[in-house]
């Protein structure tokens, strides 16, 4: 036993450095995001200014805010879209299904340069639809995530008895009611997650966003890189908050669906 | 129509087919009139078309061709929500997202029912089962015969006029599933529906059923009572099929005479003289008996104990019989055999030659595996000749090759297989065999589709791929009128 | 088949013609526009101008050797963790690969932000080390890419199949080299994939960190910014040329559960 324990031991320190690599930016960034300092290395005093300039400019305010509807209103439509041609694609036959699966291929493998590009010139250049009218941003992402949505899906609807949806029909249901009432809670797993990875491609995405939104709106990523370019260092700064903030967003649902996931694994081996 | 004619008639199937979209026939003109309140069971191999008709009974598939007559109303086309019938699955299929209370009530909730009747249905359904108090449990802490007894209750529920099972307890233990049949039985005595049961499994259909239907590859073999069904076997594969069978060639001897096994015995069936048979013989209606009293002798070369007999093989010539007994007996002991002429069942030989009716192409060759060497067209027809490329019958008038339709005849004894590839022309899958005591029939199935009789003595599996070599002189040829 | 499957593949409509409006033809303008000059007139000018003029050409290459050397890095680096990982006995493990995946979960603009901060502090000026910063800044960003499809493809690895070669007289190292790395290919596959091609497009991560070489996802860039859709559309069918070969090449090799994007970030 003591001798496994030595093998392991390289092997914990070296996991151990990445992590702290991996780690070190953003907790740098989140320790002087406390400071008044505009750059890290020189400390200052303990300061929540930042934190206060991020809640209350108006132009961050509407960023954010902006960024999040984008994000579930373009992942709504990609689930819905993505589900039900998970359904479709599963039920038809193989020539019908093997065209969807490999169009839906195209934006996974795509890099997203190339999709938010070919995405613009097709609705902007070619049918002329105003940028404006959030109509090629909301398209554009929903091409970049519906995809996910689809590949979620399609397992779950593999995995599914497919004598399931005959006993509800055999039961008297009509193809909807088996459909909602048999088919959707099954694959509802698959539709949660390929909505949640959809929200995240949606947060995540820079190119799509900088080749189809509107000159005056800008998605988290796209006003990040432009404050890079520019020089207010107010602004600079209520960015680190914001990275900051995210962060712990993000440990706090990790933490919380693993406590989640934990406590159902429990319930099961009861 | 008056009532008693109407439960006579309950369920009509016409000439049912289904052709799968690859070609492949699953069921082929299955045509059945089922009663009332009957326990009908469809028995045969797995690939024999029994769910297939069951799910076109259900609604799941739909026939290519045939009727479904349910009291004279037809119900071929109807979905399977406006059925009044009920299915219980093979795995059950019970909605994993639901508790056993909103399985069961699933069907009556669409209906739309009254809450306090669905409770009372549903409980009552539950006491059917045996599984009173189960409503809020969920179906994954349920035992594989727990969710079969869901998955029946789920279906009785709704009070269908007919109850499909499809091999429900093909997923049970032996002991779970002995249990199961006897339930299932009284609980059919109880409910008085029409229960319409599909499985591979013999015992149980001798078990449980008021009528049997044996099915192969897509046919009914034979419709009947369980004993008739035993007792009475159609043809080879009945027998094969239902328990276990010693079957031999044979020859009709005289009245009630039949001789096989190098030895005449007396039999209770009356067929013509000389005709070919195949006579049927269950194991335990073989007697052992002291050599000289028996009608044939053999030697015994295996006995195996299989608790509440032994299973006795003995070789009589170069006939293999396998007999059931409570007594034991002695590897390699001479012994005599003899069977009650009740004990033997005649079956009229199926036709035991490989005939095909081929067509002839341009420059007469045959449209057979590839064209036969040497076929000479003149010698089918009396006198005809050929004058140059043309075929001229005895009035000099000429003959086209396509009005010509010839049968080729081939002896299964002249046929041999190989695992050669190469070795025959015809290659194919063997698709049924029997055992008939000293060599075994076996039909092949060529890539062609043709089914090809073979009588071999060696033992080969079932799907293995073979290559046929089919010697020219065995080939007989005649003229189709 | 019977009459009542047919409303289901109806439900498959509105999504293929999604498809078909907002992916097929999109690709099939592109490709308009690329073979086609400001009259709309057909031109092989756009393609001839790309593979004759040096800066494109050089472009091209420095993408290259930028994709090449992250996916190199990654691997290297990701490769140990995943197999660390995979093989451990330990009762967090996954906690830990959790944890290396959580920074996936933070936009990336905002990621890049702090590594520059962090950058800038030790090395003073970015500016001196355009290629190396690069470097640091994509393996940064697609590390995680890399190790979760080799941590599954390596969790999978039966146990017992170690075991046998040990049986059969291999050492550790032999194990290794003759087992466990041929049948980690389909994870090592599915990294390379999801890191090679976006670090040859992601120009926002040179910019940030103040690199002012071109990739070919800033070629696309500027292109647009002159609103040139011609050039800029020959630049995305060069880079769909490169991406169409890359997945025909390793498609053979991905594993099913791990082959895309999708596979890793489920």
């Amino acid at each position: 036993m003591k001798a496994a324990v030595k093998k392991e031991l390289p092997g914990k320190i070296f996991i151990g450095a990445m992590l702290v690599i991996l780690y070190l930016p953003i907790l740098v960034l989140a320790f002087y995001s406390f400071t008044t300092s505009a750059n890290i290395g020189s400390v200052h005093g303990f300061s929540m200014d930042n934190y206060v300039n991020l809640f209350s400019n108006e132009e961050l305010r509407s960023m954010i805010f902006g960024t999040v509807l984008l994000a579930f209103g373009s992942s709504l439509l990609a689930a819905a879209l993505g589900t039900l041609g998970a359904i479709g694609a599963f039920y038809s036959r193989k020539a019908a299904r093997g065209v969807i699966g490999g169009l839906n291929e195209v934006p996974v493998i795509n890099a997203d340069v190339v999709t938010g590009f070919s995405v613009c010139i097709m609705l902007v250049v070619v049918l002329g639809i105003d940028k404006n009218t959030f109509v090629p941003l909301v398209i554009g992402h929903v091409v970049l995530s519906a995809p996910f949505v689809y590949l979620s899906v399609t397992p779950k609807l593999k995995q599914m008895d497919s004598s399931l949806y005959e006993a509800a029909m055999d039961l008297g249901a009509t193809p909807r009611q088996a459909l909602t009432k048999v088919v959707l809670p099954q694959i509802q797993p698959g539709i949660v997650s390929g909505f949640a990875l959809a929200v995240t491609l949606s947060l995540d995405d820079y190119f799509i966003a900088s080749y189809t939104k509107p000159a005056t709106f800008d998605t988290i990523s796209t006003y990040v890189v432009n404050a890079t370019k520019g020089s207010q260092t107010e602004i600079k700064t209520a960015l680190w908050a914001l990275s900051t903030l995210i962060f712990l967003i993000v440990v706090l649902a990790v933490v919380l669906m693993n406590l989640r996931g934990g406590k159902e694994e429990a319930d099961f081996e009861d | 129509m008056d009532q008693n004619a109407r439960s006579e008639h309950f369920l009509e199937i016409k000439s049912l087919c289904r052709t799968f979209e690859d070609g492949f026939m699953a069921v082929d003109n299955f045509s059945l009139t089922i009663k009332q309140g009957e326990f009908v069971t469809f028995l045969g191999p797995s690939g024999c078309g029994k769910t297939t008709t069951l799910r076109m009974l259900a609604g799941f598939d739909m026939p290519s061709s045939g009727e479904i007559l349910l009291n004279g109303k037809d119900i071929t086309k109807l979905p399977p929500n406006e059925r009044p019938i009920n299915t219980v699955f093979q795995r059950y299929a019970l909605f994993p997202h639901l508790n056993i209370f909103d399985n069961i009530a699933f069907g009556l909730k669409l209906k739309k029912l009254p809450r306090a009747e669905i409770v009372r249905k549903v409980k009552k359904a539950l006491e059917m089962v045996d599984l009173e108090g189960f409503e809020s449990r969920t179906v994954q802490t349920l035992s594989g015969g727990q969710q079969q007894r869901i998955a029946i209750a789920r279906a009785i529920v709704n009070e269908p006029q007919i109850l499909l099972l499809d091999e429900p307890l093909g997923a049970l233990d032996l002991k779970m599933r002995k249990e199961m049949q006897l339930e299932l039985k009284s609980m059919h005595d109880k409910l008085g529906i029409t229960f319409i049961y599909v499985t591979h499994d013999q015992e149980e259909a001798l078990t449980m059923s008021d009528k049997i239907v044996v099915m192969s590859e897509g046919k009914i073999q034979q419709v009947g009572e369980p004993e008739d069904i035993y007792n009475e076997p159609k043809n080879a594969f009945v027998a094969d099929f239902i328990g276990d069978s010693n079957i031999f060639n044979g020859i009709m001897t005289g009245k009630y005479k039949v001789r096989f096994c190098g030895a005449e015995f007396t039999c209770v069936d009356d067929v013509e003289n000389g005709t070919m048979v195949e006579a049927v013989l269950r194991p335990e209606d073989i007697e052992i008996t002291p050599p000289d009293e028996g009608i044939i002798q053999g030697e015994v070369s295996s006995v195996v104990f299989k608790g509440v007999h032994y299973e006795i093989t003995v070789l009589s010539g170069k006939n293999e019989l396998v007999i059931q007994s409570t007594r034991k007996a002695q590897v390699g002991s001479r012994v005599g055999l003899s069977v009650d002429p009740e004990g033997i069942h005649i079956m009229i030989a199926e036709s035991m030659l490989n005939k095909f009716e081929v067509g002839v192409k341009n420059g007469f060759r045959l449209d057979f595996l590839d064209g036969v060497p040497d076929f000479d067209i003149t010698s089918l027809l009396p006198g005809s000749r050929m004058d140059g490329g043309t075929l001229l019958d005895a009035h000099g008038d000429e003959v086209a090759p396509e009005t010509l339709r010839v049968i080729v005849t081939i002896k299964p004894e002249d046929i041999t297989m190989s695992d050669d590839e190469e070795a025959g022309m015809v290659k194919g899958h063997i698709v049924n065999m029997i055992y008939k005591g000293d060599h075994y029939r076996y039909i092949v199935r060529s890539d062609d589709d043709e089914d090809f009789i073979v009588r071999d003595e060696d033992l080969w599996n079932m799907n293995d791929y073979v290559s046929l070599v089919i010697p020219r002189d065995s080939l007989q040829f005649a003229l189709k009128k | 088949m019977g009459v009542f499957r047919f409303s289901r593949k109806q439900l498959g409509i509105p999504y293929a013609v999604f498809l078909i409006c907002f992916v097929a033809a999109p690709l099939l303008v592109i490709i308009y526009y690329a073979f086609t000059n400001g009259e709309g007139r057909f031109t092989l000018g756009n393609m001839t101008g790309f593979f004759t003029s040096p800066y494109t050409i050089g472009t091209l290459a420095y993408s290259f050797a930028i994709a090449v050397v992250t996916t190199c890095v990654c691997l290297l680096l990701a490769y140990p963790i995943a197999y660390i990982l995979a093989r451990s006995r330990w009762k967090s493990k996954s906690v830990v690969i959790v944890m290396f995946v959580m920074p996936m979960w933070i936009n990336f603009t905002l990621r890049i932000t702090a590594l520059k901060e962090l950058l800038t502090m030790i090395e003073g000026n970015l500016a001196f080390h355009p290629f190396l910063n690069t470097i640091i800044g994509m393996t940064y960003d697609f590390l995680p890419f890399m190790i979760l499809p080799m941590y599954t493809t390596l969790l999978k690895l039966d146990q017992s199949l170690l075991e046998a070669a040990a049986d059969l007289g291999a050492n550790p190292f032999q194990i290794f080299l003759k087992v466990t790395l041929p049948l980690s290919v389909p994870g090592i596959i599915s990294g390379v994939v999801m890191v090679f091609l976006p670090s040859m497009t992601n120009y926002v991560v040179l910019d940030m960190l103040y690199n002012s070489t071109y990739i070919m996802g800033s070629l696309i860039g500027s292109y647009f910014s002159a609103y040139d859709w011609h050039n800029g559309s020959m630049i995305a069918l060069i880079l769909l040329f490169i991406i169409l070969v890359f997945t025909l090449v390793t498609d053979r090799y991905a594993d099913e559960d791990t082959g895309n994007r999708g596979g890793a970030l489920l």
